[in-house]
């Protein structure tokens, strides 16, 4: 009765998942099924660990499941994960309250994330005045300044376009900011689910400019959206011929309304918010327009009261999400420490997985398939003794960059006040009882 | 798969590098044959659209100039709520004036006054974005007098200026040379696996050994 899966189950609920309120009766039976297999579990564990085979299964009587009929298909319906998955769920950061939930965002639970593909009612939201709901019958996108045809879309339009699909990751440029310095947040969804990869489907923007005919002295495009704060962002040129899609599809569906529906930019690889949501107008211009998201926001605090602007490019990163923070080992025995990692800057070659603070590294298991500018799973089987442990990982990219410490960015960079572009090496401690704490510093 | 770096000239004399992964060797390839369903529009039918300002410069600032008097009537009347009496901060939102000359401090405190570098950021952002509640309600004039009492209560223009197309770009910005381009990576790791330095904090990184 106990098996690997049983252990993963209690790995992959958290303190958080603890702390909220049962939204049904059934998560009292859920509850109640939990601690029975936690005990379990922790026998079987034991007995591993010592090299014995004593433990033995009770006898298994017929599950109820199998004595009925189950529910009935109804005429129609968007199916939605069983009573039992309910924990699993986006949410706000909790490290601080935002005073209005507009400008605000929710994050990805990734220690539930099952591969490497986020459900679309998870990805994490980064909104700056809320979600726009638009009617795709009456949205329109419009391209012009420095081209020979200024040229306006319907969806339909957009629609008759050959499509191209894309897995891309998307991060938000602030994702871990609130533990740099001290550890604040408890889960892996709190430090670091900003984050979230999905496969996008769409047009290639480079063939809508080719149609409008892009003016010789045009190198930027003024991407800007339909909601609320009409957020924008400049983006040269060449990125946008090189990769950037517009896309209406996500993981098999129309995009979410909290994705950018009925159209967005996927920038692949640069930061979210340069990921223009619910599309309406891209202006051809010759520089960019230094707008508030590209100076007052989104920029970088440097030494001598510097600031790095237009730092686009997500850097290449990791993290493990099993175990992570708000977990609990159950006794010595065998983990499978997972995670992801990932590189706006191109593919993951490797990642090195270490037990005791960074003293030493081995390899863990990079699993396919490896995409570039996409999340990869990583894997490694760890014996855990019982003792004190600090677990991290550390991914390559191929072009050679090595993930840092935040030591070492630290070393760069003026680490004071919101800083984004947090892509340091992130530190999971386990004590002797097994539980799992952000351990940043 | 090969990666390589875009380089993007951003201003006269100022390159961008920017790290890239090629996606080219699956690329999309160009625009099919026959494969066209935008159609022709006008710049003039766009114009309730073309909102942008360009922050050096200020093109695309509308006609239409704001005071600080009215500035301050409008402010009373639809920003108070959430961003306090005189822009000191309020329910919702903190401090928008004062923190010029603390970029060099911890924490630096960061208002329109110490962080745009470029007065006409201000319009461009309101117009498009604030009141929170109301966004794109705003005139022209409610615009440039909101932008001029903020940026006095700054001390950064006189009680008796009038901001318009022409004045509003020669505002002077302290902040306005404070910006660099991105320069990463500018964190080199070493991909040590045995008798490591262990994994340090930013408190470690501070000392800029």
């Amino acid at each position: 009765m106990t098996t690997t899966k049983d252990r993963s189950r209690h790995l992959r609920r958290t303190a958080e998942d603890d702390s909220s309120p049962p939204a049904r009766s059934a998560s009292e039976d859920r509850r109640s099924f939990l601690r029975r297999s936690v005990s379990m579990a922790g026998v079987a564990v034991a007995s591993s660990a010592a090299g014995l085979s004593a433990a033995r299964a009770e006898s298994l009587p017929v599950p109820e499941s199998n004595k009925k009929m189950g529910r009935p298909i109804p005429e129609s319906m968007y199916g939605m994960p069983i009573k039992y998955e309910d924990h699993v769920a986006r949410r706000r950061t909790d490290v601080f309250v935002n005073k209005q939930n507009w400008s605000d965002w929710s994050m990805t639970p990734l220690q539930h994330q099952i591969g490497i593909v986020t459900p679309n009612g998870l990805f994490f939201e980064r909104h700056h005045a809320g979600v726009a709901e638009i009617n795709p019958d009456e949205h329109r996108l419009a391209i012009h300044g420095l081209v020979e045809r200024p040229l306006v879309f319907t969806m339909d339009d957009l629609m008759r376009y050959p499509s191209v699909s894309r897995f891309h990751f998307l991060e938000c440029s602030g994702n871990t900011l609130t533990d740099w310095a001290e550890p604040k947040a408890t889960t892996v969804q709190q430090t670091h689910g900003l984050l979230s990869c999905g496969q996008w489907t769409g047009i290639p923007l480079a063939w809508l400019l080719d149609e409008a005919g892009v003016k010789p002295e045009g190198k930027w495009a003024i991407l800007e959206g339909a909601d609320g704060s009409a957020h924008l962002r400049s983006i040269p040129l060449e990125k946008i011929m090189d990769d950037v899609l517009l896309a209406y599809g996500q993981n098999g569906e129309m995009l979410r309304a909290e994705q950018g529906y009925p159209i967005r930019a996927i920038i692949p690889g640069w930061e979210g918010n340069t990921n223009v949501k619910w599309l309406r107008r891209i202006k051809i211009v010759d520089q960019p327009m230094h707008a508030r998201s590209e100076t007052a926001r989104y920029t970088d605090p440097m030494p001598d009261g510097k600031w790095r602007q237009f730092s686009m490019t997500m850097e290449c990163k990791s993290v493990i999400t099993n175990p992570s923070g708000g977990m609990s080992l159950k006794g010595p025995g065998l983990y499978e420490i997972r995670g992801f990692a990932w590189s706006g800057n191109g593919s993951i070659t490797n990642v090195d997985v270490t037990l005791d603070g960074g003293r030493t590294w081995r390899e863990a298991t990079v699993e396919g398939p490896v995409m570039p500018l996409c999340l990869t799973q990583f894997r490694y089987n760890w014996q855990w003794d019982g003792g004190p442990a600090k677990i991290a990982s550390r991914a390559v990219d191929d072009t050679g960059y090595v993930q840092p410490t935040v030591e070492d960015l630290a070393r760069a960079r003026e680490i004071v006040g919101f800083v984004q572009h947090h892509n340091g090496i992130f530190p999971w401690a386990v004590n002797e009882s097994g539980e799992v704490q952000n351990a940043i510093a | 798969m090969p990666s390589r770096k875009l380089t993007i000239s951003i201003a006269a004399g100022v390159a961008l590098s920017f790290g890239a992964a090629s996606v080219l060797a699956e690329g999309y390839g160009p625009r099919p044959e026959g494969v066209a369903f935008g159609t022709e529009v006008s710049e003039g039918d766009l114009a309730l659209w073309n909102i942008d300002i360009e922050g050096p410069t200020g093109e695309g600032l509308p006609e239409g100039e704001g005071t600080v008097a009215k500035g301050k009537e409008v402010f009373a009347a639809k920003c108070v709520a959430c961003h306090g009496e005189e822009a000191a901060g309020g329910s919702v939102y903190g401090s928008m004036v004062g923190g010029i000359g603390t970029m060099t401090e911890r924490p630096r405190r960061l208002t329109p006054g110490s962080m745009y570098p470029y007065a006409p950021i201000f319009f461009d952002y309101t117009r498009r974005a604030m009141p929170m509640d109301s966004p794109m309600s705003l005139t022209n004039e409610e615009v440039y007098s909101l932008a001029a009492y903020i940026y006095h209560l700054n001390g950064l223009i006189p009680e008796d200026f009038t901001m318009n197309a022409e004045t509003m770009p020669t505002i002077e910005m302290p902040n306005r040379d404070a910006f660099m381009v991105d320069d990463r990576p500018d964190a080199s790791a070493e991909r040590c696996m045995s008798d490591c330095k262990p994994i340090g904090t930013v408190a470690d990184g501070d000392q800029k050994s």
